[in-house]
């Protein structure tokens, strides 16, 4: 049988990367089709080459759709070849409605002017078929992110949608939303469209693929049929680090002290543009050598408070006490959390966490500029010493430290990140989902580098929507629900269960 | 060999290299058009002087430019403070050593005050500032009302915009006509860029960071000492470095320093990249805002200084389209709006390539009708090739 997509010996190169090496892919119709592999593997790569987004030309190799070959110019032949694809980062307009954006760049006319009782139908029609129930005039900057991701859903699927790519879709959604989404593709798939999926989480890849091909540095790996019970996560991760990881989580040997390096009583924000409160009366407090784990939903408050913390950088209206080594602050700007020893590391990289213009050394050494400069002025060589050895302890993959990080893969963005605020030197750090998009092995690596912190007196907070992740690496968690702390458990005491529990019941 | 890694390296470095590129051409353009009057001693002097007040202009408006911000209202907060200086020094007989800092600061007051708006309350820079613009428009006619044109008798202020360096040995025989010292000048300057360029160099291999072939790198320096040396020549054929020249090579190696070596430099293109992510990294952008503004009137004052000292007078019109022309400057020179990039040192070329066509056509007698559609022309295809030469990957 001809696959319906073929892509051979592929090879694309940017300067000093070469990130994709002679790839062949190959995917048969009606297949959910999981594409696994390493931060920098070339996954997002490859899709992009599908999609047009790196025109025919730009790259060496051939394109068959059902045995033909495509030579696309830009999004919109692919497109029209039935080729839609969702980028690991969102693309919607926040401002719009939730139907403006489905039919963005493809509005419906009549005559000249855009027919929007037919578009409103139609998207309704469309927000049905992906089971997400909105009123499609509302704006998509107040749904949440597992909504948002629907919407990119729906807006992709408009179209007459052969292929489907998904680059990391269920990356920042919650378990539930995730499921949700994982239904979805297979019900699409029951409507004859072919998906393919990109993810870090094994799990739901061994769950629901049925073939699975995987990368590394560039070149196929291999191709896995499910069917066949080829697919397991040991032999995913061999494959894709191309050695063995028998533990997902690093061996814990925390011993958190009795004293209290951080702590919050009576803790209120108010959200002065939304006209609500989001924190209410939240007390927690940090010890030194701790890793404390905030589970919660999406939207239950964890970044607000974070942030309301952090210097406040939203404008909250805050009230409350917090503690540092017993001593009451008052942080006024980041600048001072900083100053007092918090960091905090955002979950949105892109959005407010890094400098993607600027080069790796540039976005590593930001917050702690004062450490690499006299008087003001920057001491270059130090700057690129601190630079490499964070390049080198965390592992990040850039073909020098002068590379923009926009430039770098999801993943080694994340490091790019965890380094800038490890070279801060924190007593507390605060990290927001610490390991979204990052594949198994960095993720080891990262669990290792935070255990050998808190094994250094440093104290972390780690906010993570994955239980797994929480119940792995916390000595103590906190649930967070509707901007209120409505649990606290030793770690050996939590199963999900419980945690779901908590964290569902208000 | 040469030319074909020359002909890689320009291709590599085209954004960078464009504008001198363009620079050259246009001289050489009107050096043949105007049988050399152009390259002349005395034009070159003239069109630097000129040059002199919207390049320090540009200088502060690169960096509102990568703030993400814009300053239209500099234009004629430069002719009023131009005024107010005229003032101070006629009507209040206030001695010329008094009054060019209580202008300067003045005008950092004035970039203040535009900012507060901006930083404090979230004001659109571009209404800020055009309220400015409005405003010292109307300060600019009112303390000229009852007596129209200053004119400036001060001979020490009137330097500033006029005067040349003094020489030294002026009556020894060797190389008379001469202007000595700006040879001497321009030969230390060659020198330190020579020893710069090697250190910069060094420390990048030692680093194992890509550096330029050899050949490249000594053609390079070969060609900038020969432009060094040739503009100083040329100059020190007339009257030697004026004062003006002397003032915008000190601001713009002073910003050239400041945005490229500091904390504070890196802080302002880090907001210029993203400013949430430069919040959060503990930038106070309020406090950069209030800065960047700041110095930008500071330089105002400056720029109102050199144009009232070159006029030798205040006048009503003083300051017209010189924002136009400032914010013109650094779009050639290869400032992004979107914010976080852009050199002082190419919004310094870029004031040179607009005053260039200028001082070129009105030299060739050009209606000033095509000279605006030409200055035009030339803005939007620097724009064009900044855009086109970014989007390769
Ligand atoms: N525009 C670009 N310029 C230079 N290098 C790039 C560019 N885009 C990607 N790369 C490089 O190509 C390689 C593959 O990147 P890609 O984004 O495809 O990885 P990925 O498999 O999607 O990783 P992740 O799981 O982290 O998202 C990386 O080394 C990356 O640094
Ligand atoms: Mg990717």
């Amino acid at each position: 049988m001809v696959p319906l997509l073929e892509m051979r010996n592929i090879t694309k190169t940017f300067p000093g990367v070469k990130a994709l090496d002679k790839v062949s892919f190959s995917v048969h119709e009606g297949e959910i089709h999981g594409l696994v592999g390493e931060n920098g593997a070339g996954k997002s790569t490859l899709m992009k080459v599908l999609s047009g987004v790196y025109p025919h030309g730009t790259y060496t190799g051939d394109i068959l759709l059902r045995g033909e070959l495509q030579a696309f110019r830009g999004i919109n032949d692919s497109e029209r070849a039935g080729i839609a694809i969702i980028y690991q980062e969102l693309a919607l307009v926040p401002e719009m409605t939730v139907y403006e954006n489905i039919f963005l760049g493809h509005e419906i006319h009549r005559g000249l002017a855009i027919d929007w009782n037919e578009t409103i139908k139609r998207a309704d029609e469309m927000l049905r078929r992906v089971g997400l129930d909105v009123n499609p005039e509302s704006k998509v900057k107040d749904l949440g992110v597992g909504k948002q991701q629907l919407v990119e859903i729906a807006k992709a699927l408009h179209r007459d949608v052969k292929i489907l790519i998904m680059d990391e879709p269920t990356a920042a959604l919650n378990e539930e939303d995730s499921a949700n989404l994982l239904n979805l593709l297979r019900e699409q798939r029951n409507h004859g469209v072919t998906c393919i999926l990109i993810s870090h989480k094994l799990r739901e890849v061994i769950e629901i693929a049925d073939t699975v091909t995987v990368l590394r540095d560039g070149k196929t790996i291999c191709t896995l049929d499910s069917k066949a019970g080829e697919v397991s996560e040991p032999v995913l991760i061999k494959h894709m680090v191309g050695r063995e990881i028998s533990n997902i989580y690093p061996p814990r040997e925390h011993h958190p002290a009795d004293e209290v390096v951080f702590e919050v009583r009576n803790w209120n924000a108010y959200h002065p543009q939304l006209e609500r409160d989001i924190l209410k009366d939240v007390h927690f407090n940090v010890r030194k050598g701790e890793i404390v784990g905030f589970a919660g939903l999406m939207g239950s408050g964890r970044t607000e408070l974070a942030l309301s913390l952090f210097g406040n950088p939203e404008g909250y209206h805050v009230s409350g006490e917090v503690f540092l080594h017993g001593k009451q602050m008052h942080f006024r700007h980041p600048k001072e959390a900083i100053k007092a020893g918090v960091a905090y590391m955002t979950e949105d990289r892109k959005g407010n966490g890094l400098i993607l213009i600027q080069d790796v050394k540039q976005n590593i050494t930001l917050a702690n500029l004062r450490e690499i400069s006299r008087r003001g002025v920057m001491d270059n060589n130090a700057e690129i010493q601190v630079a490499t050895e964070y390049k080198d302890s965390l592992n990040i993959r850039t073909p020098s430290i002068e590379q923009q990080v926009g430039n770098l893969s999801g993943g080694n963005q994340q490091k790019v990140c965890l380094g800038k605020w490890l070279f801060v030197k924190p007593d507390v750090l605060i990290l927001d989902e610490p390991t979204r998009g990052i594949d198994v092995g960095a993720k080891y690596e990262i669990y290792t580098i935070m255990n050998r912190l808190v094994e250094e007196g440093m104290s972390i907070i780690m906010i993570s929507s994955e239980l797994p992740e929480i119940l792995g690496m916390s000595d103590r968690v906190y649930i967070v629900s509707g901007g209120k702390i409505v649990g606290e458990l030793p770690v050996e005491e939590a199963t999900q269960e419980i945690i779901m529990d908590l964290a569902t019941d208000y | 060999m040469f030319l074909k890694d020359l002909g890689q390296v320009l291709r590599k470095n085209i954004r960078e290299y464009g504008m001198y590129i363009a620079l050259f051409v246009i001289m050489a353009y009107f050096t043949v058009a105007t049988d050399g009057i152009f390259i002349s001693s005395r034009n070159i002097s003239n069109l630097l002087n000129q040059t002199g007040y919207i390049a320090v202009l540009a200088v502060g408006m690169t960096l509102v430019i990568v703030i993400r911000h814009i300053d239209l209202s500099v234009g004629f907060l430069a002719g009023f403070l131009g005024a107010v200086a005229a003032i101070a020094l006629e009507f209040w007989n206030l001695p010329v050593y008094v009054v060019i800092p209580m202008t300067l600061a003045l005008g950092t007051l004035a970039g203040l005050i535009t900012a507060y708006p901006v930083a404090q309350l979230g004001i659109p820079s571009f209404v800020a500032s055009l309220a400015g613009w409005l405003i010292y428009r109307g300060a600019l006619l009112l303390v000229t009302a009852s007596t129209g044109t200053i004119i400036i008798q001060d001979e020490a202020f009137n330097a500033i915009g006029n005067g040349y360096i003094p020489d030294i040995f002026p009556n020894i025989g060797f190389l008379p006509k001469v202007h000595k010292l700006t040879l001497i000048i321009g030969l230390i300057g060659i020198i330190l860029f020579i020893i710069n360029a090697i250190n910069s160099r060094k420390k990048k291999q030692a680093y194992h960071f890509e550096v330029l072939p050899m050949n490249i790198f000594i053609f390079q320096l070969v060609f900038v000492s020969v432009l060094i040396g040739l503009i100083t020549w040329v100059l020190s054929g007339y009257n030697g470095l004026s004062w003006t020249v002397v003032i915008v090579l000190i601001v713009v190696a002073l910003y050239h320093f400041v945005t490229t070596q500091t904390v504070l430099g890196r802080h302002i293109y880090a907001i210029g990249g993203n400013p949430e992510a430069a919040e959060l990294s503990g930038i106070s952008v309020k406090d950069l805002t209030f800065i960047v503004f700041g110095s930008m009137g500071m330089l105002s004052a400056l720029s109102g200084i050199l144009f009232a000292s070159r006029l030798q007078s205040a006048t009503t019109q003083a300051g017209t389209l010189f924002e136009l022309d400032a914010i013109a400057a650094a779009y050639i020179g290869g400032v992004s709006a979107a914010g976080g990039v852009g050199k002082v040192t190419g919004s310094l070329i870029g004031a040179l390539v607009y005053m260039s066509l200028t001082s070129g056509m009105n030299l060739m007698n050009v209606d000033i009708a095509y000279q605006y559609v030409v200055r035009g022309a030339v803005l939007a295809f620097a724009v064009i090739f900044d855009v086109a030469t970014r989007k390769r990957v």
